[in-house]
């Protein structure tokens, strides 16, 4: 068991005792249980799966990006943004996700063109975290 | 002695303007709750980032970046946080005056001021000093596609090496009736001291990978917190210069409808006086 936090720029978001952590690290998932060796990485838009120690509950979250830092069994995760499965609506993630691509399609190269590419990747990850939930 | 009709007419005005500072003041108060709220809640934030940094910065010790990159000092930017509108008590004063004392130190033409915020803007643009990128009208709102344009500016700046060091000076903000002025250095990034017990970190992929996602970040975050700040304290200012005035101007009725009675019942006397006199004369 070891502590998470999980931080927003606006605000603190979740704060639990953990088993488990999977991240979306910025060269591939990892895992992380107690007594992890201290470890920093940047994270890219994914999947945050957490199983909390008390009851051994599942939750699965959409994240951004940000950065993951555990040593000492306390880990922390700094999040650009962040939504829980269930409070993702899924309707209004398939529109965000078409309109990035319809934007994405505009571009074809430069700084933008990059941009508008980032921006496809947060939105098909924010679809397929609600629509796992929705599948359930 | 002013007439009675000239009190009255005062004191209606008092009364409007009263009624003025009153709205303003529950105005500020709510956007100060808001704004408060806003800063401390972002604060774990903020203390996250910092301590992740300590942590990179202990372990990963001689790592170079070109934000870290310490020049001589030509040209030095100063990013001045005001507020856009005034009816503030000192607030922006207080900022004002200890922009200047700092810029004094040298030539005006070393120095590179960069408004965020309007009055600051306002009192510099016709002084010496070189004013760079302006930052004006917030509404009072923290806007983070604005925040994220000044930062990539600022960043911008440095590493052009157009400036050689950039200074923030703003309000952190403590409570409603005060705030403190500070001045932080905000460019080259000053490595934090290695504080953190030091461990053997793995770095996924590596330590200079994550310090160039980091710092660009902890920039952003130090920015937002700067404003975010900023606004509170401004709000906080707002509303105590406001319920200050809001009382001053009850005293200032009460004293005047003293001063109107006290004409009034002189007017009566006098009056009275006269009809007196008249009646006394034609026995």
């Amino acid at each position: 068991m070891f502590k998470l936090t999980v931080v927003t720029p606006e605000q603190p978001f979740y704060e639990e005792d953990v088993r488990s952590i999977v991240l979306p690290g910025s060269v591939g998932y990892l895992g992380v249980l107690t007594d992890h060796a201290p470890l920093i990485t940047a994270l890219v838009p994914g999947e945050l799966k957490v199983v909390e120690a008390e009851g051994e509950k599942e939750h699965l979250f959409a994240i951004t990006g940000g950065f993951f830092e555990v040593a000492h069994n306390h880990a922390t995760v700094l999040a650009d943004a962040i939504e829980d499965q269930d409070r993702i609506d899924l309707q209004r993630a398939e529109q965000a996700y078409e309109r990035a691509r319809a934007r994405l399609a505009e571009h074809d190269g430069g700084l933008d063109a990059v941009r508008a590419e980032l921006a496809v990747w947060r939105a098909k990850n924010r679809l397929q975290v609600a629509r796992k939930y929705h599948d359930e | 002695m002013p007439s009675l009709r000239d009190i009255q007419r005062r004191i209606r005005s008092v009364e409007s303007t009263k009624q003025i500072t009153k709205a303003m003041q529950m105005v500020a108060a709510a956007k100060l709750r808001r704004a408060q709220q806003r800063v401390e809640s972002a604060r774990p934030y903020a203390q996250k980032m910092q301590e992740m940094l300590q942590s990179l910065a202990g372990a990963a010790a001689g790592l170079k970046h070109p934000l870290f990159e310490v020049r001589d000092v030509r040209r030095q930017a100063l990013v001045l946080f005001t507020s856009d509108r005034g009816l503030c008590g000192s607030y922006n004063a207080n900022l004002i005056r200890r922009a200047s004392t700092l810029m004094r130190e040298g030539d005006p033409q070393s120095w590179l001021l960069i408004p965020v915020g309007k009055k600051g803007y306002d009192w510099f643009k016709s002084r010496p000093y070189p004013i760079g990128e302006c930052y004006l009208d917030w509404q009072g709102n923290l806007d983070f596609e604005r925040v994220r344009v000044i930062t990539r500016d600022l960043l911008e700046l440095f590493q052009r090496e157009e400036v050689d060091r950039v200074h923030v000076l703003f309000t952190q903000f403590i409570s409603t009736v005060s705030y403190r002025i500070t001045l932080e250095q905000f460019l080259p990034i000053e490595p934090p001291e290695g504080t953190r017990q030091v461990d053997e970190y793995i770095f996924e992929p590596t330590a200079a990978d994550i310090f160039s996602r980091l710092l660009p970040s902890y920039a952003l975050t130090r920015v937002q917190t700067a404003l975010a700040e900023a606004l509170a304290s401004e709000h906080g200012a707002r509303m105590f210069a406001m319920s200050n005035a809001t009382k001053n101007a009850g005293e200032m009725i009460d004293t005047l409808t003293l001063k109107y009675n006290k004409a009034r019942q002189a007017a009566i006397t006098t009056e009275m006086l006269e009809i007196v006199t008249g009646a006394e004369a034609l026995k």
